[in-house]
């Protein structure tokens, strides 16, 4: 980049952005706990009132790093009806759906931290909620919204039960869980989850966060600000891929598919060369696994676009997305959150018509099975 | 460069065509025995009382018969640990690669300790060890200074306690600890360095105070060795981010055994954050990538390599400057087969710079014609 | 490029700015300490309406752990990324050499003066939105 900035550089490139794009990061939100009471029996509804949000951190219902942003939002994603961004259909229409051609929107649900309550009784009550309330308030009222199946990994039974319920509604459109657990994802103890997946034919979402009770940073310790938080998402993300080729999961479930949400992608190349390495000479460790690291990771795992990464050289994003590959690349905003990427112009690299083809619309339909939604 | 030095040089010229300088050797402590002529009485009394003496102090992140821990033709007769001979190190490393300096990085089953006070008289009796059974044999040899971990206090009176000795020329960490390196809490031991002249060396190990992941603790080795470069991220970032390097503007950082293919993509996500975030750290005054091409350098082994052509020279550029290499052997870990440890993608004046110049200007304390 | 008026003097607030159109693009026009400065409402990052942003000061710091907070009101960090703008310049904090938003430049005119010119066939101040009188100021802004 050598010109000097002044309008965005993408404007021309990729731009219009037609004719519908699937945006695989859309995060709904609710105005108060009460959104959730028609969902919750009595006994937990109580529960929720009485003793709250109950997981592994300092702090009961913040997260563990203030963030720069209030609600982690666009500044300008405040509903004027005065809840918080990502409440308020209506305006999410408005702002983002109608204007950014959003033909296909995949809801995240990330209130309430279901799946990662400590009592594992409360966060299967809370995920049912979370799932009907994407429904009712969401799915239902606007077509393009599909939702996730969320479910608390820490309670395997119940994670279970929680997909089957859902499996013959093709309002959800995968199994939404969070990165940090108490154990890594990949562990057996995990492994009917994926079984069930693969019944339901819905591939499992990894969507950054999860309060695992470890140092977001991993054997380093607590790091002391949110800059490091953030990026911290990126070698969680690193990890759960490790986890997951490593203790076996695609090698025991050929037909599993996983989306990694949220930590960029560009990462991945150099991740896949020294898992080979390090694979080629531990291998008697693990003869588990029948193919290289590299193999499961492409055949398995799709990769959406936010935060994307920008190399001063956009050639150098190229190579990584070659790397990635083109039809494993999904398009996301993260709307409304304020690390938000525009379809106008996040993607600062030239794309053939083929693969913006596949990145905005084309791999999402496909792994989705959204047909012409 | 005078004639005389030139001649010198070129004489020493090791079998990449350059005089190379090896930054990460693994020198092992054999066992607590022979370091027992090196505690004094009340330890000596109470390492042979509670059994202490006969401990092996072998790490979990480095398990002895692990294919990575010992090249088959590194490893030493009649089960000894490998790298605990200095003249077979000086054989296979030294000879054998014609370097003409290895920096000798001891990492020891101590550093994982609960007590300070325990760590600290290890962390002593090991740098004396080395200073006589190593660095006095083999001229060719230097060493990084090991300290207590998790007590900067004595971890400084251990630095002062080498600073006379020339041939200890960095300060020893690992990549996974208590709290992160940036922390303020390791700043005492960043102001001795910084005044000593003796880069910090993070070496690949945990003493696993926390789960390895930020998902928990993996089961296999395999995991958590890969996992390490993610630690390594994690501790760039918390150097930059705490001002690391605008409190200390003259202390060098080497990232020992963190391989550096991931860093491109570590750096674009770094900068892209920073623009953002950079409010909460307004000490942080440039692009993160910017501060870590001044003051951080990566020695080579091991490289993880891509398989397609083409893409480690396209790593190198990327990463942006030709000062932060360094070249290494990570002897007697089995990173590479035969003397294959200087990738094809490093030539010419960027080879001379990772075999050598970028050492010499790191560890400022080396005096190649001491 | 021409002269547009875009406000009257005293309708924006220290501290404060207002979005106008003028020749189908929109401007932000801000009020700092009392002079007037007028950037494109776009972020040249992602497209963001940099006026939804935080006028701000510049975080500045001397040493690791000590915060202050200079140039109040001198500062723009957008609704989005946050990225940090000099509300005199349009140029990025973090990238003065590479980023910038587009400035305009800005003037003060009497009502009088405004009047008197835009009879000559309407140039070279245009002020299709306003009526001006001769009784105030006005802040015009060449595009």
């Amino acid at each position: 980049m050598t010109d000097v900035l002044d309008y965005p550089a993408t404007e021309q490139a990729n731009k219009p952005v037609k004719p519908g794009i699937v945006d695989c990061d859309i995060h709904p939100s609710s105005s108060s706990f009460e959104e959730f009471k028609p969902f919750l029996s009595k006994r937990w509804w109580d529960h929720l009132n009485t003793y709250g949000m109950f997981v592994r951190q300092g702090f009961k219902e913040m997260l563990a790093f203030p963030r720069m942003q209030a609600e982690v939002s666009r500044l300008d994603a405040w509903p004027p009806s005065g809840g918080p961004p990502g409440s308020d259909l209506d305006f999410m229409r408005q702002q983002h759906l109608d204007p950014n051609g959003v033909e296909v929107g995949v809801l995240i649900p990330l209130r309430l931290n279901s799946g990662s309550q400590r009592n594992i009784d409360f966060g299967q009550a809370l995920v049912g909620a979370v799932n009907d309330w994407q429904l009712e308030k969401f799915c239902r009222p606007e077509k393009r919204l599909r939702a996730s199946i969320q479910i608390a990994p820490e309670d395997t039974p119940g994670s279970v039960a929680e997909i089957e319920r859902r499996a013959d509604d093709p309002h959800f459109v995968q199994i939404l869980l969070p990165p940090r657990n108490g154990d890594p994802i990949g562990r057996e103890r995990f492994w009917p989850i994926y079984e069930a997946a693969v019944a339901a034919k819905r591939p499992i979402a990894l969507h950054v966060g999860g309060v695992a009770g470890h140092p977001v940073s991993g054997g380093t310790g607590w790091p002391s600000f949110y800059l490091e938080e953030h990026h911290s998402q990126v070698q969680t993300m690193q990890s759960v891929i490790i986890s997951m080729v490593v203790e076996g999961v695609f090698e025991r479930f050929p037909a599993l598919k996983m989306v990694v949400i949220e930590a960029g992608f560009a990462w991945l190349p150099a991740l896949a060369w020294r898992l080979d390495a390090q694979f080629e000479r531990m291998r008697s460790e693990v003869p588990h696994l029948k193919r290289k690291p590299s193999e499961y990771i492409r055949d398995h795992i799709w990769f959406t676009t936010q935060p994307i990464e920008e190399p001063d050289r956009p050639d150098d994003l190229t190579r990584a997305m070659e790397w990635v590959g083109y039809d494993r690349l999904m398009f996301s905003t993260d709307y409304p959150h304020w690390d938000f990427d525009d379809p106008a112009h996040a993607i600062q690299v030239k794309l053939s018509d083929e693969n913006r083809r596949k990145i905005f619309s084309g791999n999402a339909k496909k792994l989705f099975n959204l047909g012409q939604a | 460069m005078d004639t005389v030095t030139q001649q010198r040089v070129k004489a020493r010229a090791g079998i990449f065509g350059h005089p190379a300088i090896d930054c990460d050797v693994h020198p092992a402590v054999p066992s607590v025995k022979t370091l027992m002529p090196y505690f004094d009485e009340y330890w000596r009394e109470q390492f042979i009382a509670r059994g202490i003496d006969r401990l092996n102090f072998v790490m979990t992140s480095q398990p002895p018969n692990a294919p990575i821990t010992s090249r088959p033709d590194w490893r030493l007769p009649a089960g000894a640990k490998p790298g605990s001979d200095p003249a077979i190190l000086g054989k296979h490393v030294l000879d054998a690669f014609g370097s003409s300096y290895a920096i000798c990085n001891t990492i020891h089953g101590s550093l994982a300790l609960h007590s300070d006070d325990m760590a600290a008289v290890f962390a002593r009796a090991i740098n004396d060890w080395l200073a006589k059974e190593w660095l006095d044999r083999d001229p060719r040899l230097r060493a990084s200074i090991v300290i207590p971990l998790e007590n900067p206090e004595f971890a400084v009176e251990e630095i002062e306690r080498r600073a006379g000795d020339k041939r200890f020329v960095s300060v020893l960490m690992l990549v996974m600890g208590e709290q992160p390196l940036g922390r303020r809490t390791h700043w005492p031991i960043y102001k001795a360095a910084e005044k000593y002249g003796l880069p910090i060396v993070v070496h690949a190990g945990s003493t696993y105070r926390h789960a390895p992941t930020s998902i928990g603790w993996p089961s296999y080795f395999l995991e958590d060795y890969v996992n390490q470069s993610g630690a390594f991220e994690s501790q760039l970032l918390s150097l930059v981010a705490e001002g690391v390097f605008s409190k200390f503007p003259g202390i060098k950082f080497v990232f020992a055994e963190s391989g550096f293919c991931w860093l491109p993509a570590f750096m674009w996500r770094a900068n892209k954050t920073w623009r953002g975030v950079r409010m909460e750290v307004p000490w942080v005054k440039q692009y993160p990538a910017e501060i870590i091409r001044a003051h951080v350098r990566f020695t080579i082994q091991p490289i993880d390599a891509p398989p397609e052509p083409g893409d480690l020279e396209r790593i190198v550029e990327q990463i942006g400057s030709d000062d932060v290499l360094m070249f290494s052997t990570d002897y007697p870990h089995w990173q590479f087969d035969g003397t294959d440890a200087l990738p094809k993608a490093l030539t010419g004046s960027l080879a001379r710079k990772v075999l050598w110049d970028n050492a010499l200007a790191t560890y400022s304390r080396l005096e190649v014609n001491a | 490029m021409s002269w547009h008026v875009v406000a009257k003097v005293g309708e924006i607030e220290p501290g404060t700015s207002k979005v106008v159109t003028v020749r189908g693009r929109e401007l932000g026009v801000f009020n700092v300490k009392g002079d007037y400065y007028a950037l494109a409402n776009k972020c040249p990052h992602e497209g963001a309406s940099l006026c939804k942003g935080r006028i701000i000061g510049l975080a500045e710091s001397d040493e690791p752990g000590h915060y202050r907070l200079t140039r109040q009101g001198e500062l723009l960090r957008c609704p989005w990324h946050g990225w940090e703008f000099d509300i005199r310049t349009g140029q990025s904090w973090c990238d003065p050499v590479r980023t910038k938003v587009k400035a305009y430049h800005v003037k003060v005119e009497t009502g009088e003066e405004v009047e008197k010119l835009g009879d000559k066939s309407k140039g070279p101040y245009i002020a299709e939105t306003f009526s001006v009188s001769v009784k105030d100021n006005y802040i015009l802004v060449d595009v």
